[in-house]
């Protein structure tokens, strides 16, 4: 019997499970998310096989779903600095790269700017040829002055060439300097995608660590097992991919819980209600994978245009504070955290939290209920009221549609919600909720995406849908997946307005689950 | 005349989207180019229809073709002296000003990049005083203005100037070369002289997107209520509160038609409000009662922060208010109703001015008149 782990940092907890070949859960643990990241991983790795009888040799996949490279970037800690090469020129240069950065990650990244001659139009003919020559020269430059290469191509999307030929000519020249290209990061929108590029370049280094870390924490624990980093769309990459696109790890905690919540409840198709100690995620569950969010995502004060899952996040969580003014109740946005365990009534504490009402409306059996006896049963049933309809008019604003649908509620702060919601068809409350993130990142498969802009005058939709396929099963197999196994998961097609030639952005989703 | 800074230029931009009544492009990439030029050559003169002199050739700018396309390669900014350049050359006489053609979208912010960088004014005036689809649907049209001499651009710097026989010609003819130079070009166009200015544009309009986008802003910092600053900026009715419980997109011919359907909440529950649109919102009807139609204006803002939503962003669940606003009296001419009114896009209704068909009562959440 082989097994997986899987570890998913959250705000407030780091959670682990060691799952085996059957999906069953062998082992289960939480540990505080602490300053640093990385101590609060090996806690949890710690307690989660404390269990002797778990034969550590058979554990023999490792999946970390982690926060550090997000946390770089919003700290402005750690970040390499980065060479931002734009090719495209004529085009682009009434906007420069790094246009509305903040001044503090600008200068924290290098701010060394090149846009040179090359990319494609969106139907991918050129706009010109690709300035070889410039690329010898900035690489010269600035050798020795940066850690990494963010380089983007217009329209890359549709023609990644020339960002791969930069590649070729930029690793002649600077040797192992790590690039990052842009079709692999993002979709259509060049300064958004070009965003995202940079930032990703500048978290190479952070992410490097972080594995080193964690490969040396699983040796530590006399593990050997192959190790991949869980991203936000919900499937797996090599730690070696990781490496290379760090920046797709951003985001991967709700998606981990959201995908967790489908393989416990058995869902291919439902909300899911993700309570953490802090805050609750509502996401929706489209054929086993989160929905994705279509708008610009802000990271660090930056806009970006990279996949994320689509959520509506609210501040309410187990350790929300719960205070009262003037006869009306207020809870959250602020919580106590991982010191529930000390600062909540139940647990002896002075801070009345969520989970102390939840408690004192009998909802709940966890800490002392004698020590929240004495509150007023007008605020309990305030709070309650008020918590079940902030749940409620998040799920309301994530739904597509008005017809009631099957909720997965997970998360340790989940036993704060009752069985019936509004909007809400069958409330689910798998095993093991309270550690669903962890299992998410356990489970998860690898994929593969693609994004093409097709004229649909010279071929069929059809046709261009079962092209746009076969390149996405071909880069999950790249990313690892059993070929036997790879299948689309998502198809997405937007016909670009105000363009006549049926000229159609077609973007598809495979996924696998892992090679043996 | 006044200096348009880069705080004034944010708030234009926020007031562009309103007034593109869902259409016309995110002006988002606009601003950033408005805003580099103004950081590399300082402020834009804003003048005043009246500042103009009578003889001075004033030269509107904007992007034809797909903002997906914008959005990706994002223009050179040397577009501008060369189509000014090209119809100076042309025309034998410099260019005075710039003026946007439509002060919706992202159009409404080519023209200030065009100007910081040549350092030319920009006319507080637009021939549209929203967004329209086509080149025609201006107001120097139904003042007998030719769009050509037009000249066209692209990055790469092929440049092409039209000549045709009519406006409808103009825009087949634009609407294909822009194709081949790769999905968006840069256009100046409806070449116009300042007593054309002064009598066929609607004045003011970079002000009044100003102005919408200042209270947008103003009234979060000081925790006023957002929709009552607009509404009272724009001298627009609220015509519904509603959520989105359906949306539906089809597209034909280079455009997304669809409709939103909204259930209304507070002062609107039990009402329902149907939402037609095509690339920008054309029509708004309650259980059967038009409320609004272009060319009125109709825009839905978010119904906590009042910030204007396109019609991509629409989808079930948002909460949001939808306004009307009374369209410029030259579209509401017979000429202006031809051109632009409901009839022409396909909706067999009248025009009506909003302001018959939407009472007091209602916009407070009563009956409709």
């Amino acid at each position: 019997m082989t097994y997986r782990l899987g570890i998913d940092v959250g705000g407030t907890n780091t959670d682990a499970v060691l799952l085996d070949e059957e999906g069953q859960v062998i082992s289960k643990a939480k540990s505080p998310t602490t300053d640093d990241v990385t101590s609060g991983i090996l806690d949890v790795l710690a307690k989660v096989l404390a269990d002797k009888a778990i034969d550590r040799s058979m554990i023999k996949h490792a999946m970390l779903g982690t926060t550090h490279c997000t946390n770089a970037i919003v700290e402005r800690k750690r970040l390499s600095r980065v060479a931002v090469i734009r090719i495209g020129y004529p085009a682009t240069v009434a906007v420069k790269p790094l246009t509305g950065w903040p001044e503090d990650l600008k200068q924290a990244t290098g701010n060394e700017i090149f846009v040179i001659g090359g990319g494609h139009e969106f139907d991918g003919r050129r706009i010109g040829e690709l300035d070889r020559e410039a690329l010898r020269r900035i690489a010269r430059r600035v050798r020795g002055r940066v850690d990494a290469v963010a380089v983007t191509a217009v329209f890359s999307p549709v023609n990644p060439e020339d960002e791969l030929e930069a590649a070729r000519i930029l690793k002649e020249e600077l040797g192992d300097t790590p690039i990052s290209l842009s079709h692999e990061i993002g979709s259509i929108g060049l300064l958004e995608r070009e965003n995202a590029t940079v930032l990703n370049a500048a978290v190479v280094g952070v992410a490097k660590a972080t594995a080193t870390a964690f490969s040396e924490a699983l040796r530590r624990e006399g593990i050997d097992a192959r190790a991949y980093f869980g991203q936000n769309d919900g499937t797996l990459m090599s730690v070696d991919y990781a490496v290379r696109y760090p920046i797709l790890t951003i985001a991967c905690g709700p998606t981990n819980s959201i995908r967790g919540a489908a393989f416990l409840s058995n869902q291919r198709d439902a909300l899911v209600v993700d309570v953490g100690g802090t805050t609750t995620d509502v996401g929706v569950l489209v054929n086993r994978f989160p929905r994705e969010s279509s708008v610009a995502v802000e990271i660090g004060g930056v806009r970006t245009n990279f996949r994320m899952p689509d959520l509506v996040s609210i501040g309410l969580g187990g350790g929300s504070i719960v205070r009262q003014r003037n006869g009306q109740v207020t809870i959250g946005p602020d919580s106590v955290g991982y010191r529930i365990q000390h600062e909540a009534v139940v647990f002896g504490g002075t801070t009345l939290t969520a989970t102390d009402v939840a408690v004192a409306a009998g909802h709940v059996g966890i800490g002392d209920r004698r020590r929240v006896s004495g509150l007023d049963p007008g605020l309990v049933r305030q709070t309650q009221g008020a918590m079940v309809r902030m749940v409620e008019d998040a799920i309301d604003r994530v739904k597509t549609s008005p017809e009631p649908v099957p909720a997965v509620l997970v998360g340790g702060g989940s036993i704060l919600l009752p069985d019936r919601l509004q909007g809400v068809l069958e409330v689910l409350r798998p095993a093991h909720y309270e550690v669903a993130n962890a299992i998410g990142a356990a489970i998860a498969q690898v994929s593969g995406q693609i994004e093409r802009v097709f004229s649909l005058d010279a071929i069929s939709r059809e046709e261009a849908v079962r092209q746009a396929a076969d390149m996405a099963r071909e880069e999950a197999v790249r990313a690892g997946a059993d070929p036997a196994a790879v299948e689309v998961v998502e198809v997405d097609d937007v016909p670009l307005a105000y363009l006549p030639g049926n000229a159609t952005r077609i973007r598809v989703k495979a996924a696998g689950d892992l090679a043996r | 005349m006044r200096q348009l800074h880069a705080q004034d230029i944010e708030d234009i931009a926020v007031g562009a989207a309103l007034l593109g009544t869902g259409g016309g492009g995110d002006p988002h990439v606009g601003k950033l180019m408005a805003l580099q030029a103004i950081e590399e050559s300082g402020p834009v003169d804003l003048v005043d229809v009246s500042e103009v002199p009578d003889e001075g050739l004033i030269v509107p700018l904007a992007m034809m073709g797909a903002p997906t396309v914008l959005v990706e390669k994002v223009p050179n900014g040397e577009e501008f002296p060369r189509v000014f350049e090209a119809l100076k050359n042309y025309l034998g006489k410099p260019v005075f000003a710039t003026m946007p053609i439509e002060a919706g979208g992202v159009n409404s912010m080519i023209p200030l990049a065009s100007a910081a960088k040549l350092r030319i004014p920009v006319i507080d005036a637009d021939g549209m005083g929203r967004a329209f689809p086509e080149l025609q649907m201006v107001t120097f049209h139904l003042a007998g203005a030719s769009a050509t001499p037009m000249v066209m651009t692209d990055e790469k710097g092929n440049l092409v100037l039209f000549g045709t026989i009519s406006n409808q010609w103009t825009e087949a003819l634009a609407r294909s070369a822009t194709v081949v130079m790769g999905g968006s070009a840069m256009i100046a166009i409806y070449p116009l002289t300042g007593r054309q200015v002064k009598d066929a544009a609607i004045g003011g309009i970079v002000t009044l997107a100003q102005r919408i986008g200042e209270a947008i802003r103003r009234s979060r910092i000081e925790s006023r209520d957002p929709l009552a600053a607009v509404l009272e900026v724009t001298g627009g009715l609220r015509l519904f509160k509603g959520k989105i419980v359906d949306v539906s997109r089809k597209t034909a011919g280079g455009f997304v038609r669809g409709e939103a359907l909204f259930e209304g909440i507070d002062d609107y529950r039990g009402k329902t409000l149907r939402l037609q649109f095509q690339n920008e919102n054309l029509i708004a009807v309650s259980d059967g009662n038009v409320l609004a139609s272009v060319p009125d204006l109709i825009t839905v803002l978010d119904s906590e922060t009042a910030r204007p939503m396109t019609t991509e962003a629409l989808k079930y669940g948002y909460r949001a208010v939808v306004i009307g606003i009374p369209c410029d009296a030259r579209w509401r001419t017979p000429e202006g109703i031809e051109t632009v009114g409901p009839r022409y896009f396909g909706y067999d209704i009248d025009y009506v001015p909003i302001e018959e068909r939407v009472s007091r009562e209602w916009a407070k959440g009563g009956e409709p008149a």
